[in-house]
C-alpha cells in the first residue's frame, strides 16, 4: 500500500516489524517501519479491540502504540529507528506488573 | 418555548444538581435543572471517582453515617440508571484500602480507625489493620515502603463523567426540562414561592434547590440561606490503560473500569486557579511509586486540577431557608459517594418540603458564632 518516494535517502536500516525485516531510511520513525510493512494492524484497542495502524505520524493520535525493544505502548511515529529494532504490535492493553516480575 | 413553572427548581447541573434533579422527577415533580454552561468550575469532571467510606466523618458520625448510607444506595441507583438510560456507571464496591508507607503513618491511621468505629457506636465500622505479607497478598506489586494498610469493605469506585451523564439522561427520559447555558441572573423568594431568572426567561417553583457547587456562596443569602464555601485544588495524574492488576481501589490510586490508573489525593489552597504544579504533580507521583514500584514504567497520559466545594469543617452542607420555606441548599466534595444519598434520601426530604431531623447536623448554623459559643 506505502510505496517510498524514489528521490528519498535510500533504505539502508533493517528494523524487524513483528519479526519481519523491514528496510527504511536512516531518521525515518519506527511507524514508517510499520506502514512499510504492510500489517493491517499494528495494534488493537484495549477495550473494544479495533485494529489499528499509524494515522497522523505526529504524536497525537496514539493509533500507532507498538512494543518497541521490550518496552509496551511506545508511539511508534515518535521513535527514530535503529538497525536492528525489534516492532511488535500492541495487542490491547499493556501489562503493567507480573507476579513474576517481583524480586 | 419552555414552560416557565415547575414544582421544582435545581440550581446547578454537576453530580450534586443531576443527582437530586433525578431524584425529584422520579418523585414525580415536574423539575427544572438550570445549568450554568462551559464557563463553571464543574469540580464533577475533575473528581477522582471513589465511593469511599473509610476516610470520611471523623468527629461527624452524622456525615459518616449518611456516608455509608449513600454507598448502600449506590447499587440501587446504579442499577435503575442503567435500566433506565444503558448507561453504566462502571460501579465496583470490591472494598478499599488506605496505604500507609511508614511506621508512624501505620499508627496514626490504627489510632484514625479506631476512633471512626467508637464513634459508629450502634451503627458499627467493620474495618481491619493489615500488615506486610498479607497485605502484599491483596495487592500485587506493593512496594518495600508499604508498611500495611486499612481495610474496609464498604469502599468502592464509579466512573464520574458515566455518572454524570446517566443522571441527566435519567432526568430528562423521567420528563424533567434541561436548560443549559443557563447561569442564574435575578432571582426573588417568598415562602414557597420562587422566581429565578436564567438563560433569558423567568421560571417560578415553589421549591428550590441551590447545588451550584461554589456558586452557592453567593446564591445562598438571596434565598435566606448560608453556603460558606471556598474552593480547594486537587490535582489528578492518569496512566495509559493497562491490563486490569488493581482488585480494590486505595484512597490516592484507582484502576478505572477501562484500565486507566488515576493518582490524586492532593490538597491546595489556590483560591480558583485551575492550573498545575510540577511540585504537587511529582509529590502524587512519587506516592504513587512508593506504593507501586511498577507504576513507575507506565506513561501518563493526561492531568488535570479541579476545584473541591469546601465548607470551612470540610463537612457537607445540607440546609432548609427558615426564612423561605422551599429553598434547600446542598453542597459537598463528593458528587460521586453521595449521589445515592442525594437521589434516593435528600430528594425525597425535599419533596416532603422539609429535611429530616437526622439532617440538623449538616446546617450552615453550626458555623454561627452564637451557637457554637
Amino acid at each position: 500500500m506505502f510505496v517510498q518516494r524514489p528521490d528519498i535517502r535510500p533504505a539502508t536500516v533493517e528494523v524487524l516489524v513483528d519479526g519481519a525485516p523491514v528496510l527504511v531510511p536512516e531518521g525515518a520513525s519506527a511507524a514508517a517501519a510499520v506502514l512499510l510493512a504492510g500489517l493491517s494492524a499494528i495494534r488493537e484497542t484495549p477495550v473494544t479491540g479495533a485494529p489499528r495502524l499509524p494515522y497522523c505520524m505526529m504524536g497525537v493520535c496514539f493509533d500507532c502504540l507498538a512494543e518497541i525493544d521490550g518496552v509496551a505502548n511506545r508511539q511508534s511515529c515518535m521513535v527514530t529507528v535503529r538497525p536492528g529494532m525489534r516492532i511488535r504490535p500492541q495487542h490491547g492493553a499493556r501489562e503493567a506488573y507480573r507476579p513474576e516480575d517481583a524480586a | 418555548m419552555t414552560r416557565q413553572s415547575f414544582d421544582a427548581i435545581v440550581i446547578g447541573g454537576g453530580l450534586v444538581g443531576a443527582a437530586i434533579a433525578y431524584g425529584l422527577q422520579r418523585q414525580g415533580l415536574a423539575t427544572l435543572l438550570l445549568d450554568e454552561g462551559d464557563i463553571a468550575f464543574r469540580a464533577s469532571r475533575g473528581n477522582f471517582g471513589l465511593v469511599w467510606v473509610q476516610s470520611k466523618g471523623l468527629g461527624a458520625p452524622h456525615y459518616q453515617r449518611w456516608t455509608r448510607g449513600s454507598a448502600q444506595e449506590w447499587p440501587k441507583l446504579a442499577a435503575e440508571l442503567k435500566e433506565r438510560t444503558g448507561i453504566g456507571t462502571g460501579l465496583q464496591q470490591p472494598g478499599g484500602v488506605h496505604l500507609c508507607l511508614s511506621e508512624e503513618e501505620f499508627e496514626k491511621r490504627t489510632e484514625y480507625m479506631a476512633r471512626l468505629q467508637r464513634e459508629a457506636g450502634n451503627f458499627g465500622l467493620e474495618y481491619r489493620m493489615i500488615r506486610g505479607a498479607e497485605a502484599r497478598d491483596m495487592l500485587p506489586g506493593l512496594g518495600p515502603q508499604v508498611v500495611g494498610l486499612s481495610w474496609t469493605p464498604y469502599d468502592g469506585h464509579a466512573s464520574p463523567l458515566y455518572l454524570l451523564r446517566a443522571l441527566h439522561s435519567g432526568f430528562t427520559e423521567a420528563g424533567g426540562t434541561y436548560q443549559p447555558n443557563a447561569r442564574v441572573e435575578n432571582s426573588s423568594a417568598a415562602p414557597n414561592d420562587f422566581s429565578v431568572e436564567a438563560a433569558g426567561q423567568r421560571f417560578r417553583a415553589p421549591r428550590v434547590v441551590l447545588a451550584a457547587g461554589l456558586g452557592n456562596a453567593d446564591l445562598a443569602p438571596r434565598f435566606g440561606l448560608e453556603a460558606p464555601v471556598r474552593p480547594e485544588r486537587g490535582q489528578i495524574l492518569v496512566t495509559e490503560r493497562t491490563r486490569t492488576v488493581l482488585p480494590m481501589p486505595t484512597t490516592t490510586i484507582r484502576q478505572t473500569e477501562e484500565g486507566s490508573l488515576m493518582l490524586g489525593d492532593s490538597k491546595e489552597d489556590a483560591g480558583f486557579d485551575l492550573g498545575q504544579s510540577p511540585e504537587v504533580m511529582r509529590k502524587i507521583a512519587r506516592r504513587a511509586v512508593l506504593s507501586f514500584p511498577w507504576i513507575a514504567e507506565l506513561n501518563l497520559v493526561r492531568a488535570w486540577s479541579a476545584l473541591r466545594v469546601m465548607a470551612p469543617d470540610g463537612l457537607p452542607i445540607y440546609d432548609q431557608s427558615e426564612r423561605f420555606p422551599g429553598a434547600f441548599t446542598a453542597n459537598c466534595h463528593s458528587g460521586v459517594t453521595l449521589a445515592g444519598t442525594h437521589a434516593n434520601r435528600l430528594a425525597p426530604m425535599i419533596a416532603a418540603g422539609a429535611l429530616e431531623p437526622e439532617m440538623a447536623p449538616f446546617s450552615a448554623r453550626r458555623f454561627d458564632v452564637r451557637s457554637a459559643a
